[in-house]
């Protein structure tokens, strides 16, 4: 999997709450059976004109200044519904890395961790502060440090954040979460015998 | 010490505790669905690994199947192809398979109880967020992604961070029409779509407790839409009359064995719980969700919300959006709202019980002259032969509904069944999302008989004061 230590990027703003996981990417991109190439399928109904085709000039993230994002801006409960890794497979795909927020849902939030993405949660009133430099200032970009979970405004404020030990061992090292775990594949057996089931 | 359900299953399946780290989960049933599984399935044979327990391992095609003649094959190609992967993969790697021709076939989340494959004290997973439906039958279920349907698949463990706990308390007396939906809708808009985020749920009181398996199998089911990754109801008797005689109830035990084992899963008096919500069965009317969350819900006798009525900023704000894609007015009564669609089926609202309810309101009447369609999708084969066996078909037919083939139909549209742009639902499924239910479509979330009265007279009527015939 592919690793995350440091990023330099480039903020979208995304200004809603209880964004869905059926907004990050519609049903109809989820029949292919393949694991890439849903970057064009990203928040596909608000993206897009009722044609398919033609960008939404309404849509944030569809302004100029918002091209080449890596990071995105978020509101509160991001992700929430449907389980589907397809999310962060398309976030992934059309360039993003990490994504700031509030408070994310359980299953979409692991599954970003499976998919080289890291997502940060922050307090509401600094989240808050973000959206308004975003907006203030083109061309805003952050700098991610996950080893010293940090992020650094181009103020020079630094505004740290929490996240799981083990989770951001993973991420550091691009871990194969199954590699991991086959490493205890004797205690696996040894449960296993032990509640005869095998 | 006294422990809840979860601490006990949580504490029967850890394998190894790793410190600092996530702990390896034991996983007694897996469920594979076509959406979510190929990549994992590839992921398996790229690597060069097996599935490292078949025989705990079960798959379902739902999703995307169409809802009319099974023997005709599915006319989109990217469906048929999902249905023809994951019939291939479970021939690879051995997995028991209910295909679309098998009579056990149906919504995954509706034919694991129904067939006794979910039982008290397990941990149940797949890759499909509405698996906490299993949480009913006291099991410890929730959904993955595909990344760990492929750790499932190759390890049948999940790496966990153990969750907190929340008790949700439903005691008093429901009014007569009122169902699970209602209350697990009225949970969700009291607790917020995030009000369960980090949590898994103990339902409890007497309201719960009374309800019948299906009942609290909806209940569960929603859990998700508060943003509990799972919900669980402690097994008593009602757990134990829905398993007897199922398929895959254990056969080489005693039946009192059973009991007994299980009953030992319960939450024991007096056990703790990271936060406690109560409410009160009284209070709660029929729901009708106005928005595009389901938290954005209203008992039957209230109004859409006036925007000014919300004091939070980033509540007002979605709020806004919903009511424009809603296309509702702010002030409007829920009663003048009016459908021309309806859909009565989904892993929520799709079992007997459910069909039973909506049957018995349409009974005698016919479906209003401005719903443009009426469908009702069993959730899965064996409830449709045993609604047709009970001739609620009938019903449903002579009062102008459309009956279908089992599946997840419209409550996504990933087959043919949709709404079309500005289409309005009545729809006992669970997400009002934009374009969940089609792009452009707009979605109330109700109870079976609720939607069922909603078809009759072409908009949300209270169904306590229902004349039935």
């Amino acid at each position: 999997m592919e690793k995350f230590v440091t990023l330099h990027g480039l903020v979208a703003p995304l200004d809603r709450m209880n964004v869905d996981t059926d907004q990050i990417i519609p049903k109809q991109f989820l029949k292919r059976i393949e694991r890439t190439g849903y970057a064009d399928a990203l928040f596909y109904d608000w993206r897009f004109l009722a044609d398919g085709k033609t960008p939404n000039p309404d849509f944030e993230l569809n302004a100029p200044r918002y091209q080449g994002a890596s990071i995105l801006l978020a509101r509160d409960n991001f992700g929430c519904g449907s389980s589907r890794e397809h999310a962060p497979w398309a976030l992934h795909d059309y360039g993003f890395r990490c994504i700031l927020a509030p408070s994310f849902a359980d299953i979409f939030y692991n599954n970003c961790f499976n998919n080289g993405l890291l997502p940060i949660r922050l307090d509401g009133k600094i989240v808050d502060k973000l959206f308004h430099e975003v907006r203030a200032c083109e061309g805003y970009a952050l700098d991610v440090n996950l080893p010293d979970q940090t992020i650094a405004t181009p103020s020079g404020e630094v505004i740290s954040f929490e996240i799981g030990a083990f989770l951001k061992e993973r991420l550091l090292n691009g871990w194969d979460q199954i590699a991991l775990t086959l490493r205890h594949e004797d205690k696996i057996l040894a449960y296993e015998r032990a509640r005869g089931i095998i | 010490m006294a422990k809840n359900i979860y601490e006990k299953i949580w504490e029967a399946h850890v394998v190894y505790e790793q410190p600092g780290q996530d702990s390896i989960l034991y996983i007694d049933r897996h469920y594979v669905h076509e959406v979510t599984s190929p990549q994992a399935f590839e992921g398996l044979r790229l690597a060069g690994r097996k599935v490292r327990r078949p025989d705990m391992t079960f798959a379902t095609m739902d999703h995307n199947i169409p809802t009319t003649d099974r023997s005709k094959p599915i006319t989109d190609a990217l469906s048929r192809k999902q249905v023809e992967t994951l019939r291939n993969n479970c021939r690879e790697f051995g997995i028991r398979c209910f295909d679309i021709t098998d009579t056990r076939n149906g919504i995954v989340h509706v034919i694991g109880p129904e067939l006794g494959l979910t039982q008290p004290g397990m941990t149940v997973v797949c890759g499909d967020s509405h698996t906490a439906t299993h949480g009913a039958l006291g099991a410890l279920a929730f959904g993955i992604g595909t990344s760990e349907v492929e750790h499932v698949l190759a390890t049948q463990t999940l790496l966990q961070r153990k969750s907190k706990t929340m008790q949700i308390c439903v005691n008093g007396t429901l009014a007569p029409g009122i169902t699970a939906k209602d209350v697990i809708l009225a949970i969700i808009g009291k607790i917020g779509a995030n009000g369960g985020t980090g949590y898994v749920v103990e339902y409890t009181g007497d309201v719960i407790r009374n309800f019948s398996m299906e009942g609290r199998l909806t209940i569960c089911n929603m859990s998700i839409e508060a943003g509990a990754r799972a919900g669980l109801v402690s097994p008593d008797d009602t757990t134990f009359a829905y398993l007897k005689g199922r398929e895959y109830i254990p056969k080489d035990k005693a039946w009192e064995t059973l009991i007994s084992e299980w009953s030992a899963w319960a939450s024991d008096p007096g056990c703790g719980y990271d936060r406690t919500v109560e409410l009160n069965g009284a209070d709660i009317e029929p729901q009708v969700t106005w928005g595009t969350s389901p938290e954005m819900v209203a008992p039957i006798s209230g109004h859409v919300p006036h925007l000014s009525e919300i004091t939070d900023a980033d509540r007002r704000a979605a709020a806004a959006r919903a009511l424009e894609y809603m296309g509702l007015a702010e002030g409007t009564p829920i009663t003048d709202i009016p459908v021309n669609k309806v859909f009565i089926g989904s892993c929520t609202n799709g079992r007997l019980e459910d069909l039973r309810d909506a049957a018995r309101v349409v009974q005698g009447y016919k479906v209003d002259s401005s719903i443009d369609q009426a469908l009702v999708v069993p959730g899965s084969q064996q409830v449709k032969l045993e609604a047709e066996r009970e001739g609620l078909d009938k019903i449903f037919r002579e009062a102008g509904f459309e009956w279908r083939e089992s599946g997840c139909s419209m409550c996504l549209a990933m087959n043919d069944d949709r709404l079309n742009p500005g289409d309005r639902c009545a729809a006992t499924s669970n997400r009002n999302f934009e374009g969940r239910q089609g792009k452009g479509g707009r979605t109330h979330l109700v109870s079976p008989a609720m939607a069922a009265a909603a078809a009759v007279k072409g908009h949300f009527v209270d169904i306590r004061r229902w004349a039935y015939k």
